[in-house]
């Protein structure tokens, strides 16, 4: 029980758990958990990337789609072609709204095109190299890309296509052109995430540091984990160019080849999603000295904190000056919306079941009006998005896990360059500056509330029976199921096609939004006048 | 421009598919198998490409989409799937209890080599299946067909797993539609009642994808064929097909299973492919066609003749599925406009670009199969420009870049409603063709017309 409802998550659970068989019950016993946060930030263990339960109607989706449809589809000049049946390529063609600005109408811009060896039962049967280089010619002699990423779909793995050899072989056919393969089969790991994993791995070894040419500016820093959905990266740039920031290359939204090659020269990075990016930002720090942190520009608040503690790495006073003057700035409109909104959201609830941060960083935006989380989990987030990184050292790898590389990384002989002394490292750290941290979900969550991973549909119908939120976030597959039952509920992977939401402007954006969603008179209507009064008079009754 | 890398010089591609013209059978099986009453559809294989499906379909229909997944890992695809299988079966009827799980194969599953005959065999032995529920499943390889096919294919498994000669001969008729929305199921199903004809339509989506708001959720809704029905599909007097991709193979199969005889039709889009349905479904059933129908094609006539000038020459092209270009081309040509293109990444074969030659003239570049796709229609379009271009939503990026009115037809439609609600088959959706096709043609003009010659009477 919270502030908020009288509902006990005890029973709720409970109530979940009683339909089903009892290998699943106690699997998925170890994957709801109600909140209870404990001195140190210690919150009670849950079950996360672990197996789907066969035959749950589950959120997941594939290794295929964390590589290419989250992590390299929002680069615009990286040719993909997906190498396998069509199904894959035709999903996801443009269907994340990853929004791209092409510099000029001559600028590359790959992205609305969806590329596929479209694979037949022959290429099957025989082996489907043949047609893959043979695409990939065809794809240089009408595009002319700089890059092409090659993203293996499961039966590539399975009849033995070696993706990695054919990129070598048609590298040295085409010495201008990058090309470079994903192992990226649906069948990896458990969900999206392992497909980030394999994406982070490619990009680090293939494209990051092949350019040593940095970007002008005295504070560079590039943004991991940022895909531009609806903008948010455009939103950014805004904001950090405002304060004198240079962001050298965000990973992956409206970004460029060039940018990633390049990136090893910015002097920071920091994380937005944690979950699908982490691995980039510690390899780039093992091998070039660039230290990270976790940021947040959901939320106006988290916004500032995020760009403060930026100012604070850089120390410059200048900049910190700016920072706070562009702070002051932004939030006199912030708060006007926000302050309207709130007389009209103050008080209500929300769910949040998405991704493997959004679910945690939109709870910033809720609780700016005033809007409390009762309920909430990742689709396919790690413990350490729950728990915080601390528990990384305890987490068990498993089989799945194993079967994703993990890439050795030492420091690079000449271009390992620490951004800050050891000394400096320390003394930040003693006076509370925290790096490649995430203290994940779970702290930041009020204790009582029902913590679930990897929800899936028969749970989130008792979770709404139950608690009747004022409004779910989750994604496309859900979203009519829950506003069938007369509550709204807010897409976080397409942002129901609106957007930005990050930064300043975009939590005005949101505030807005839902507002429009819990304040809606539309859900009202769902009742006819003769269903909500079905009695007759009899007076009426002269038809008969 | 959105599409700054296409150009209008065709060359020959053999490998590279860019901007498909169609997907994958998978999700075509999906549908149809929501199309059972009280079905769960099931995807046999690893779960992305369940996710991929039911996001499509809901993003097209804006409903509902249910179907589980096999959820395979690297274990499962080594081993085989059966485990995952086994496990599912008993998963879905203790926690969804539906009537039937449907399950569709995946290009993951078919190169393992799994076997769901014996695997369903498997759970019925083992008791994982309860009584009086069914499991079945269609083979839908991605690496084969399109999304048409599967649809195909999964239509085709009903009859074979559930339809039955009993011996007795029903007075009704078994109306099988291709892949077509949810509205043009419920036009069918209302042109057959209108005409007296007792019949079993298979499968039927209706009620299912376009269901109501009432404030509840309703995880098996009103809609959808029931088993009975399609049973006794093996009963009937007669089959129409109506499509020959999408519908031929199930009234194939029920003549040689069940000897119900059929007839394979266009999809009744258009004036003349309605007329002959509706010919047909008369003659089969020896009924009159009811005075209601005749007003309804008369008001069709009645426009076309009205509006003539503005149909009369206009150039038009099309992109999507054979069955419906098929129809549509005729329907089109029929109106005195011109089919430039028309090109489909579904295998349709000689005997297609044959029919659609036939009904829309020799002139018309017709492409199927392979690398027939988006791009390419775009490069013919670069070409010769229409006035219209008819497709799926994906079509948009080719009409904004050419400044060319689109009018769209086919799936995925993400990007606007009414196809679930309002048809496009029979004389209502002739009608609501006429009147998207006007739109189109009367808003340019406007929109481009001199100052002087602005008409207000059009």
């Amino acid at each position: 029980m919270t502030k908020f409802t009288n509902v006990n998550p005890e029973e709720v659970k409970a109530e979940i758990l009683k339909k089903y068989p009892s290998k699943v019950a106690r699997k998925r016993a170890k994957q709801i958990v109600i909140n209870k946060v404990e001195d140190g930030d210690v919150v009670p263990e849950i079950l996360a990337n672990s197996r789907t339960v066969p035959g749950i109607l589950t959120m997941r989706g594939c290794s295929y789609a964390g590589c290419k449809g989250v992590v390299l589809g929002p680069t615009r000049d990286i040719l993909q072609i997906t190498h396998g049946p069509i199904g894959c390529g035709f999903y996801s063609w443009l269907t994340r709204r990853n929004q791209t600005r092409p510099e000029s109408d001559k600028d590359e811009n790959f992205m609305t095109y969806a590329m596929s060896t479209d694979l037949q039962e022959d290429e099957v049967i025989f082996g489907g190299e043949k047609k893959l280089k043979k695409a990939i010619e065809e794809a240089v002699e009408l595009f002319h890309p700089r890059a092409i990423g090659i993203f293996s779909t499961c039966p590539v793995g399975l009849i033995g296509d070696d993706v990695h050899a054919v990129s070598r072989e048609m590298e040295a056919k085409f010495p201008d052109i990058n090309i470079f393969g994903f192992s990226c089969e649906g069948y990896k790991g458990v969900s999206q995430s392992a497909g980030h994993h394999v994406a982070n791995n490619k990009v680090f070894t293939d494209v990051v540091g092949l350019m040593d040419t940095p970007k002008d500016g005295k504070f560079r820093l590039n943004i991991l984990g940022e895909y531009n959905i609806g903008g948010d990266a455009f939103e950014i740039d805004r904001i950090t160019q405002k304060c004198g920031l240079t962001v050298h290359s965000t990973f992956s939204g409206n970004s460029t080849y060039d940018e990633f090659a390049s990136s090893h020269t910015a002097d920071l990075n920091v994380v937005m999603c944690h979950r699908s990016i982490n691995y980039l930002a510690e390899m780039m720090e093992k091998k070039y000295g660039i230290p990270w942190f976790k940021v947040n520009f959901i939320g106006a608040n988290a916004s500032a904190k995020s760009l403060r503690k930026i100012g604070e790495y850089f120390g410059d006073k200048e900049l910190r000056d700016t920072i706070e003057k562009v702070i002051a700035e932004e939030m006199v409109e912030v708060e006007k919306v926000r302050l309207d909104v709130l007389s009209r959201t103050q008080g209500k609830t929300a769910m949040l079941f998405v991704g493997g941060s959004r679910a945690h960083h939109y709870q910033e935006l809720f609780a700016e009006i005033g809007m409390e989380t009762l309920s909430a989990g990742y689709e396919f987030a790690h413990r350490d998005d729950y728990e915080g990184r601390k528990v990384i050292p305890n987490i068990v790898i498993d089989a799945d896990t194993r079967n994703i590389e993990e890439l050795t990384v030492e420091a690079d002989d000449s271009r390992y360059a620490p951004r800050k002394s050891p000394e400096e490292m320390e003394r930040m750290k003693s006076a509370g500056y925290k790096f490649e941290d995430y203290d994940g979900m779970m702290p930041e969550m009020k204790e009582g509330t029902l913590i679930i991973d990897d929800l899936n549909h028969y749970e989130a119908e008792i979770l709404i029976e139950k608690y009747k939120p004022d409004i779910f976030c989750a994604g496309i597959k859900e979203k009519y199921v829950v506003q069938k039952m007369g509550i709204p509920l807010k897409q976080l992977h397409s942002y129901d096609y609106s957007g930005p939401y990050a930064g300043f402007q975009g939590a005005i954006n949101f505030y807005k939004e839902i507002d429009r969603m819990v304040n809606s008179n539309v859900f009202k209507l769902a009742k006819a006048p003769w269903q909500e009064s079905p009695e007759l008079a009899a007076s009426y009754a002269w038809t008969k | 421009m959105l599409l700054r890398h296409t150009n209008a010089n065709v060359t020959e591609r053999q490998a590279l598919t860019i901007n498909p013209a169609k997907t994958c059978q998978p999700v075509g099986a999906m549908y149809a198998a929501l199309g059972i009453h009280k079905c769960m559809p099931h995807s046999h294989g690893s779960q992305g490409c369940c996710a991929y499906h039911r996001s499509s379909l809901t993003r097209h229909y804006k409903d509902p989409v249910i179907a589980t997944t096999s959820s395979f890992t690297e274990g499962a695809s080594v081993f085989g799937g059966q485990a995952n299988m086994l496990e599912a079966i008993s998963n879905i009827f203790a926690v969804y209890d539906p009537e039937v799980i449907a399950i569709h194969t995946t290009c993951l599953s078919e190169v393992i080599g799994d076997d769901l005959v014996q695997i369903i065999k498997k759970a019925q032995d083992e008791g994982k299946i309860p009584k009086g529920r069914r499991v079945i499943h269609s083979s839908t390889p991605s690496f084969k067909g399109s999304h048409v096919t599967g649809y195909s294919n999964m239509v085709a498994s009903m009859v074979q797993y559930f339809s039955e000669n009993t011996g007795k001969k029903l007075k009704q008729v078994n109306l099988i539609p291709g892949f077509v929305e949810p509205s043009d199921m419920a036009e069918i199903k209302r042109i057959a009642n209108e005409m007296g004809v007792k019949h079993v339509l298979f499968p039927d989506t209706s009620e299912v994808v376009n269901g109501p708001m009432d404030g509840k959720y309703h995880m098996y809704p009103k809609g959808g064929a029931t088993v009975e029905q399609i049973k006794s599909a093996g009963d009937s007097q007669f089959s129409l097909a109506l499509g020959r991709t999408g519908a031929m193979a199930a009234a194939k199969l029920l003549d040689t299973k069940c000897k119900v005889p059929c007839e394979i039709l266009d999809l009744p889009i258009g004036l003349r492919a309605t007329d002959e349905f509706i010919d047909n479904l008369r003659k089969i059933a020896g009924v009159h066609v009811p005075e209601s129908l005749s007003v309804e094609r008369g008001q069709v006539v009645d426009v076309m003749t009205d509006m003539q000038q503005y149909f009369y020459g206009k150039k038009v092209a099309l992109v999507g599925d054979p069955d419906q270009l098929v129809s549509l081309a005729q329907f089109l040509t029929d109106l005195d406009m011109k089919v430039l293109y028309v090109v489909t990444g579904t295998k349709a074969g000689p005997k297609f670009d044959r029919r659609i030659k036939e009904v829309a003239g020799e002139h018309v570049v017709v492409k199927s199969g392979q690398q027939s796709d988006m791009f390419y229609f775009h490069q013919l379009i670069k070409g010769e420009k229409p006035d219209i271009i008819f497709g799926n939503t994906y079509a948009k990026y080719i009409a904004r870049d050419e400044d060319i009115p689109l009018i769209r037809v086919g799936f995925p439609i993400y990007d606007r409603v009414g196809h679930q609600y309002m048809p496009l088959v029979g004389y209502r959706g002739a009608m609501r063709l006429l009147e998207k096709i006007l739109t189109v043609i009367l808003d340019r003009q406007d929109r481009d017309a001199p100052e002087e010659s602005f008409e207000l009477v059009m």
